[in-house]
């Protein structure tokens, strides 16, 4: 039996090729870097975008997105309490932006098929960090700058600073996946 | 008759909002620690042990828990010799949730129709179910309902001959398929009876308990204690990263039902389960 726990691996964004290939399901890993949030209506935006050749917000090459929508920054802190949301709803935008080069995503809960398809064919990775854990995750935020989509609100797109930012491989480039393999190790 | 003010009633409510954003309480706190000592994975352990260190942070800090600081819910006990003063119930609710989500900070989610979507920036409207009774208290339980685990809750309208092999089945599936979206270690929230909309607000009002307290009738408790181990047979585990602790607890309220009907509602919760109430 594969063991599912390591140490963890630090990593900063934008991610290299070398980084991508190295992750296995299951690592625990600390981002270091430029992230970016985006949700729902976001994703939708960035995909009409892309389909009408306009030009993105944020050079998408490289980069990882989380899925987030932040509560309001009290006035002492850079932002509120951040934890990742429900990934599969946007599993029908997802492939589109791995296209066009995103290489991460940090969210919560399995993802379609379709997505780990695109994530194979373009070596992508898919992260979740621990729903509900938002006041601790948002500790890891340096800082946070919204740079599109204003009118959304929390939806909005904020690039965010992040320093150790812990999440886990769900999903790596050869089409693992800790969901599956997690569950088969303590099903009873 | 008593008389309560409508800026009473805001006040607390607004400060109540916040509490429960902030700060768990005790009950679901304890059940972690129950979960630490039974869990088997590491990682699992480890989910969890993050759990509690998010909860001190938010307390300490005055941080939600969870980004997601839901749609406030209430369910009010409205004693039959009160008299609400300057205003109704409803509007002092709204009027609370307002001040309590803008002055804690809290995320505003609502949204003003199901189609056009736009933000109400307030949070409000709450859902309020409002339920009269004798005395001269007015008790106001109340909610914050995130989506994430809202979203992977279902409602099935059984045969009555299906029986508890029937509900059984379809509670753990209705696990199985979105469980580890909802945000695990859960909280099982079960209506049986009554009707379509009515088992859904017994399966809202079975998570207003404390975490764990069984059902008060015999054979319910024991039916609630069945699906919670065999739940936790799935190997979901801890942020559904594989484990034993797939739920915490599993909470059912009955009513009576048609001849024709077996009703099911199954309300997941997420860890993050905020809840209070107030006497006023």
């Amino acid at each position: 039996m594969p063991k599912l726990i390591k140490k963890e691996i630090r990593i900063t964004t934008p991610l290299a090729d070398k980084v991508i290939k190295s992750l296995k399901t299951g690592d625990k890993v600390l981002i270091s870097g430029i992230i970016y949030t985006a949700r729902d209506v976001a994703h939708k935006r960035l995909v009409d975008a892309i389909k009408d050749k306009e030009k993105l917000p944020f050079n998408l090459k490289g980069q990882i997105i989380y899925f987030t929508g932040p509560t309001p920054a009290p006035p002492d802190k850079v932002i509120g309490s951040a934890g990742p949301t429900t990934s599969s709803r946007m599993d029908s935008f997802s492939p589109a932006l791995i296209k066009k080069g995103l290489k991460g995503m940090i969210g919560k809960g399995p993802r379609g098929k379709e997505v780990v398809d695109a994530m194979k064919k373009y070596k992508a990775v898919y992260f979740a960090a621990v729903g509900g854990a938002a006041a601790l995750l948002s500790k890891r935020i340096k800082k946070s700058e919204v740079i599109a989509y204003e009118d959304l609100g929390t939806e909005a797109i904020r690039r965010l600073e992040v320093e150790d930012f812990p999440v886990i491989v769900v999903n790596d480039i050869y089409g693992d996946d800790l969901y599956l393999k997690g569950m088969k190790r303590y099903a009873m | 008759m008593k008389e309560i003010h409508f800026n009473d009633i805001a006040d607390k409510i607004a400060q109540m909002c916040i509490d429960a954003a902030c700060n768990l309480d005790e009950d679901i706190l304890s059940a972690l620690d129950r979960a630490i000592e039974i869990e088997k994975s590491t990682l699992g352990i480890e989910v969890l042990r993050q759990l509690k260190e998010n909860a001190e942070i938010a307390r300490n800090e005055s941080l939600p828990v969870c980004q997601d600081t839901g749609m406030a819910l209430f369910f009010v006990e409205y004693g039959e010799d009160v008299k609400i003063k300057g205003g109704l119930l409803n509007d002092a609710i709204n009027e609370g949730v307002r001040q309590g989500y803008k002055k804690g900070y809290l995320r505003k989610s609502i949204v003003n129709d199901p189609i056009t979507r736009r933000n109400t920036q307030d949070n409000t409207p709450a859902i309020i179910h409002t339920e009269l009774v004798a005395g001269n208290n007015l008790k106001i339980n109340f909610k914050i309902v995130g989506a994430g685990c809202e979203n992977m809750s279902k409602i099935k309208m059984l045969k009555p001959t299906e029986g508890i092999e029937g509900i059984k089945s379809f509670v753990i599936d209705t696990v199985k398929e979105g469980g580890i979206n909802a945000c695990p270690p859960l909280i099982i929230g079960v209506g049986l009876g009554g009707n379509f909309e009515m088992c859904a607000i017994l399966s809202k009002k079975s998570l207003m308990r404390p975490i764990g307290q069984p059902n008060k009738r015999m054979e319910i408790a024991s039916l609630e204690e069945d699906i919670l181990k065999d739940i936790n047979k799935l190997g979901i585990g801890p942020a559904g990263f594989g484990g034993r602790v797939t739920a915490l607890a599993v909470h059912i309220e009955t009513y009576p039902c048609h001849i024709a009907s077996l009703p099911v509602a199954v309300n997941l919760n997420c860890h993050a389960s905020r809840k209070k109430a107030l006497i006023l």
